[in-house]
C-alpha cells in the first residue's frame, strides 16, 4: 500500500441524509476536540438534489478531499451507504487513493469519534479503521466487569 | 431492434454465419427510452412492492435514475462509442437513484461500459460477454448469491440464458435472456430474503415479490424490445 505515515488518516461520513452526515462531522470535531491541522474529516450525505439517498460521486470526492496520504476510513449508516462507498472505491477512485481507503463496519457516530480520535493520535490506517469497526461494542454505560 | 438484414444468415458449408444483428448506439437509446418509459409507468407498482418488504422507493429510484439517464442519453453524440454510452448511464444512476439500485443498477452499466470500450457497436457474442460483466459487478458490489432474493435471482438466469441462446443471434439471445428473467423473479418471490432490507423482515419477506428481480425482468424485456421491436 502507498501510505504516507506521516499525514493523518482521514475520515469520511456517509449517510443517506446529508443532515446528518454534516451534523455527525461538527459533533466529532468538537467532542474529539481536533486540533486544526488532525486528521480530515469530511461528510458525504444525501443527492446533490438533497433528497435523501447516497451518491458514490460524492462519496469519491469526499474521500480525495479527507486523504492526506496515509488512507480514509468511511463510516456508512445503513444499506446503500455501504454499497455506494464499495462502489466509490472499486469503480471511481484512482487505483492510489483506492486501495488506501476502507470501509469500517462501526456505528456512524460512535465509530467516527473513536475513529477521530484515534487518527489524532497518529495510528496508521489498520489501527483506525479496527477501532471503528469495534466502536459497536464500546462501553458506554461503564458498567461492564 | 438492431440491425437484421444487411446480413442475413448465410450457409457456407457446414459453417453458418448467423444473422448479424449488432447492438449500436441507437439500440442502446431505444434501450434507454423503453426502460425509462416502463420505469415510469410501473413506478406505483415497484414501489408498492417495495413497500411490502422495503421501505418503499424502489419505484421512485429508479424512475427518478432513468429520468435522468434518458435526459444524459439524449444529449450524447452520434458518434459516440458504446463504452462512453453505457457509462454515462452508470455515473448518473449512482448519482440520481440514491437506494441500494443506485449502485447495484450503476455498477452493472460502469462495468458493461468497460466491457464494451470503444466499439461503436457489439455482436452477440461481445454483449453477452459485457451482460456477464455486468452481473459480476452486482454480484460483487451486493455479495449476493442465488436464493438471497434478489435481482441476481432474475439476472443471473437471464445472462445464462443469453448465452445458451447466442448462437441464434442477438435478438433470440435477449428473448430467451427475457423469459429467464421473469421466470427468475417468479421463483424466488416464496423465498426469504437474506440480503437487503427485506432480509430484516425474516420470515414475513416470504410470499412478496422481490421488487429488485422484478426491475431487472423490466430491464431485461426492455432490452429485447430495444433489439426486436
Amino acid at each position: 500500500m502507498t501510505q504516507d505515515s506521516t499525514a493523518a488518516v482521514g475520515i469520511v461520513v456517509v449517510s443517506h441524509s446529508a443532515e446528518v452526515a454534516d451534523a455527525t462531522v461538527r459533533l466529532v470535531a468538537q467532542l474529539a476536540n481536533l486540533p486544526e491541522d488532525g486528521p480530515r474529516l469530511v461528510a458525504a450525505g444525501g443527492l446533490a438534489d438533497g433528497s435523501v439517498g447516497t451518491d458514490a460521486v460524492r462519496i469519491a470526492d469526499a474521500v480525495r478531499r479527507a486523504d492526506a496520504g496515509a488512507g480514509v476510513v468511511i463510516l456508512a449508516d445503513l444499506g446503500s451507504a455501504v454499497l455506494s462507498a464499495g462502489t466509490a472505491i472499486d469503480d471511481l477512485l484512482e487505483p492510489d487513493v483506492a486501495e488506501r481507503t476502507v470501509i469500517s463496519r462501526g456505528p456512524l457516530v460512535e465509530g467516527t469519534f473513536v475513529a477521530a480520535v484515534q487518527a489524532s493520535a497518529s495510528d496508521g490506517l489498520d489501527g483506525v479503521r479496527a477501532a471503528a469497526d469495534e466502536a459497536a461494542d464500546m462501553d458506554k454505560l461503564g458498567d461492564r466487569a | 431492434m438492431g440491425r437484421t438484414g444487411a446480413h442475413p444468415g448465410i450457409a457456407l458449408g457446414s459453417l453458418s454465419v448467423w444473422p448479424m444483428t449488432t447492438f449500436d448506439l441507437a439500440a442502446l437509446r431505444r434501450f434507454v427510452d423503453t426502460f425509462a418509459d416502463r420505469l415510469h409507468e410501473r413506478k406505483d407498482e415497484l414501489t408498492a412492492l417495495d413497500s411490502a418488504i422495503g421501505d418503499a422507493d424502489h419505484g421512485i429510484n429508479m424512475d427518478r435514475g432513468f429520468t435522468a439517464v434518458r435526459g444524459k442519453v439524449a444529449e450524447l453524440d452520434d458518434g459516440t462509442d458504446l463504452g462512453t454510452a453505457a457509462k454515462t448511464i452508470g455515473m448518473t444512476l449512482i448519482s440520481t437513484v440514491g437506494g441500494a439500485s443506485g449502485p447495484l443498477y450503476g455498477t452493472f452499466f460502469l462495468r458493461l461500459a468497460t466491457s464494451l470500450g470503444e466499439r461503436s457497436e457489439a455482436d452477440a457474442e461481445a454483449l453477452g460477454v459485457a451482460l456477464r460483466a455486468g452481473l459480476e459487478g452486482v454480484a460483487q458490489r451486493g455479495k449476493a448469491v442465488l436464493d438471497d432474493k434478489t435481482m441476481i435471482d432474475a439476472m443471473s438466469p437471464a445472462i445464462d440464458a443469453y448465452d445458451g441462446a447466442a448462437s441464434d443471434g442477438m435478438a433470440a439471445a435477449l428473448n430467451a435472456a427475457a423469459e429467464a428473467a421473469a421466470t427468475g423473479r417468479d421463483r424466488i418471490t416464496p423465498l426469504v430474503a437474506r440480503k437487503g432490507r427485506a432480509s430484516y423482515l425474516g420470515e414475513r419477506s416470504a410470499n412478496h415479490q422481490d421488487p429488485g428481480a422484478t426491475s431487472t425482468t423490466v430491464m431485461f424485456e426492455s432490452l429485447r424490445d430495444a433489439v426486436d421491436g
